[in-house]
């Protein structure tokens, strides 16, 4: 059997046959699915550490310092350090709190991003599930980690949990409009809502080029509604640490904390996968028609590393944007998806269908 | 055991958060038992005296020497102009003239600790509203204004280097060449924080229209300095009152009619051109002559009741003695900024967002242990 990096196809495809070749149909499944869910939950720890690592690295960047260097060469087994002491922190029960709910809620936020990390495409094979409406699924289940917010922020028996979990909520359920007709855009555009044909259609050129303006537009809106709709940048309304001193995660310890605190990294690095598969081209290497010297060397990358790298890339704006912006007031966020970016999104779905039907798109 | 149920009388709908005395925002131990409607502010009580160490009345049992080392902790970043007032109102009472040098030299220093001060409070605005990249910012170029205070004073926040009659020793050699160093570097640097935080469209809207207050009621209160002079309030003592040498150079008094943080944040930020304009008209000319004038080991006041008011980064410091003619004073009330700018905060907060309280209060600029003493 041989296998490439370029196309994992073969090597997914023959663990499958061994695995049916040695056991039956059902037992095969079984064991695939916790090959999967082992192999993603792995994944999920990895991205969630070296993401707090970047972001220590990049806001350091920005505000002129060095940022962790002292434990592992440049620091980079900061955020070990900090997992294992977070891991041996005392749990503080809170008085008068809803336990059920309290305790229920980190899970909800964590169930959420898995379950989005799941049918994301990694690389040419490297895909768990490619259901036929994975742009759908995707917005589904990320917005669902909201609830936990909300729980959480309800049941810590604290005004200012309380006040982090409203806005959390008025803002979520707004931008998630924006995210969604930012993605409706460019499913406008590529007439599918599955990932990986939507992936195969970018191979001689990415969506952000091939779809001219309307394209770039959902692009700029679909960056700030998801960076809204992570909690994070110019948006953290929800914990606010100047105002609400933490938001709805104020009463959190150890390891519940740091649940909340990984959730929020993978939900920024799905933000960005998601942004980097629609409109970035994914796995798929730059092309440019004609250029078949370019074109070869550009194939010479394999895929994955084309994924992580503009998903990185997104998720470097993002950093950035957080750490340049102050913070916005909530009459301010809600105008501003209200009032700009949800009329601009709507002219914009029929900028985009005029295109697609005059067909200028290609 | 029953939790003990304390009744406040509330409104339906309404609810109490207790910000402080450790809060992110409350800029030290100040405590603000807030009522809110939702997110809107209905009431805001502060309250205060967490870290009060009865300075005023330890004054009455020290000498004026001593009293001097007291004044750094108050206004722990206008450290500088509050030794000033305390040797001005020695020297004042005793009717000394020290020697221009010593004035030209407390001048520099004073608009110096103005700049960090203000410095800081940009830092720490900025943080206030969530953008905590200028944080490190303010804090790198005040980092120089501390070495240039490390090097001639001996301290670095708790400087310490006034005595009656002129200063505890003479300048470093290198303050002068350090001092022009800071400000050929600061006069690029400043604009760098308007691009980074002033011309922010957030920020901007953040600030703009949120905690009016107008002249009229600016004087009521008595507000001093820039939370003053952002409502239109002519209130520098440098220019109305001059001090030191302040009479021997030219500089504009920055006044703002809008009264609004946004115009609070505006005049701080213009105010540290300013200072540096005063500065780079001094620094040149440091006369020759005595940095301290000759005094008796032990000062005594001649009986009486002396006034001193300078300007601090925060607005008006007076400092009230009364002597019965001993080597400690009798009673000695220091009338400090903060103290009166933080009374008008409920009427400029109520009926604002809990967002825009926070911004409100970090445009008033306070130093908590010189609102306590």
């Amino acid at each position: 059997m041989e296998f490439s990096i370029y196309d994992l196809t073969s090597f997914t495809h023959w663990i499958d046959s061994s695995l049916r070749a040695s056991m039956s149909p059902g037992w095969a499944v079984a064991v695939e699915m916790i090959i999967i869910g082992v192999a993603l939950l792995v994944f999920y720890a990895l991205i969630g550490l070296f993401l707090v690592y970047a972001e220590r690295k990049v806001c350091a960047l920005m505000q002129n310092r060095l940022g962790p260097n002292r434990v592992g060469p440049g620091g980079i087994f900061q955020t070990v350090a900090d997992l294992v002491k977070l891991l041996f922190v005392e749990l503080v029960p809170i008085k008068n709190a809803d336990k059920i709910l309290f305790n229920v809620a980190p899970f909800i936020v964590i169930i959420a991003s898995v379950m989005a990390i799941g049918a994301l495409p990694f690389a040419k094979g490297l895909h768990a599930i490619d259901l036929n409406i994975g742009i759908f699924y995707l917005m589904a289940v990320s917005s669902m980690g909201v609830i936990g917010v909300l729980l959480a922020g309800w049941s810590s028996n604290n005004k200012y949990s309380l006040i982090g979990a409203m806005r959390s909520g008025a803002q979520i359920v707004s931008y998630e409009l924006s995210v969604g007709l930012a993605l409706v855009t460019m499913v406008v555009l590529a007439g599918t809502m599955q990932l990986s044909e939507m992936i195969e259609a970018q191979r001689w050129g990415w969506f952000i080029f091939k779809g001219h303006i309307p394209a770039v537009t959902a692009f700029v809106v679909y960056i700030v509604a998801g960076t809204a709709e992570t909690n994070r940048g110019p948006f953290d309304l929800a914990e606010a640490e100047s105002e609400l001193t933490a938001g709805y995660h104020t009463e959190y310890s150890g390891i519940k904390f740091a649940l909340f605190f990984l959730a929020e990294y993978i939900n920024m690095f799905i933000v960005a996968a998601i942004a980097a598969t629609v409109f970035l081209g994914g796995w798929m290497p730059l092309h440019v028609f004609g250029w078949d010297g370019f074109n070869k060397v550009m194939d010479f990358i394999p895929p994955f590393v084309w994924f992580l790298g503009k998903t990185f890339g997104v998720v470097f704006l993002m950093m950035w944007l957080k750490w340049t912006f102050p913070r916005l007031r909530i009459d301010q966020l809600l105008t501003l998806e209200w009032k700009y970016l949800l009329p601009l999104n709507i002219f914009n779905l029929l900028l985009m269908a005029t295109l697609v039907l005059v067909g200028w798109h290609w | 055991m029953e939790e003990a149920v304390i009744n406040v009388p509330l409104e339906k709908e309404e609810y109490i958060i207790n910000m402080g005395p450790q809060h992110p925002s409350t800029h030290g131990v100040l405590r603000l038992v807030v009522s809110l409607r939702g997110e809107m502010v209905q009431n805001v009580e502060p309250h205060i005296g967490y870290v009060h160490r009865g300075i005023e009345k330890m004054c009455e049992n020290l000498t004026y020497a001593q009293i001097i080392h007291l004044t750094d902790r108050m206004d722990y970043l206008s450290a500088h102009i509050n030794n000033e007032a305390v040797c001005l109102a020695v020297e004042k009472a005793l009717d000394i003239e020290v020697s221009d040098r010593v004035k030209y030299i407390r001048t520099i220093l004073s608009e110096l600790t103005r700049i960090q001060s203000h410095q800081l409070f940009w830092a720490t605005y900025g943080m206030d509203l969530g953008g905590l990249t200028c944080f490190f910012y303010g804090l790198r170029d005040r980092e120089m204004i501390l070495d240039i205070f490390e090097e001639t004073c001996g301290g670095r926040l708790i400087v310490s280097y006034n005595c009656p009659g002129g200063l505890m020793n003479d300048i470093h050699p290198n303050f002068q060449k350090r001092t022009k160093d800071f400000i050929k570097y600061f006069r690029k640097t400043l604009p760098e924080y308007d691009r980074l935080l002033t011309g922010n469209v957030i920020f901007r809207e953040r600030l703009k229209d949120i905690g009016i207050i107008n002249r009229e009621d600016a004087i009521a209160w008595g507000l001093t300095g820039p939370v003053g002079r952002g409502s239109g309030f002519s209130c520098d003592v440098r220019k109305h009152n001059p001090y030191s040498a302040y009479n021997k150079v030219t500089f504009k008094e920055i006044l703002y009619n809008e009264g609004d943080s946004l115009h609070r944040y505006q005049v701080r930020m213009d105010e540290m051109w300013e200072s540096m304009n005063i500065i780079e008209q001094l620094i040149d000319n440091i006369p020759e002559g005595p940095y301290a004038a000759k005094m008796k080991p032990v000062i005594k006041l001649p009986e009486g009741e002396y006034w001193q008011s300078v300007e601090t980064a925060r607005g008006e410091l007076g400092v009230y003695i009364v002597s019965d003619g001993n080597k400690y004073p009798y009673r000695v009330k220091f009338r400090s900024p903060n103290f009166v700018n933080l009374a008008p905060l409920n009427k400029l907060a109520a009926g604002f967002k809990i967002a825009d309280l926070v911004a409100i209060n970090g445009s008033l600029d306070l130093v908590i242990p010189d609102l306590d003493r």
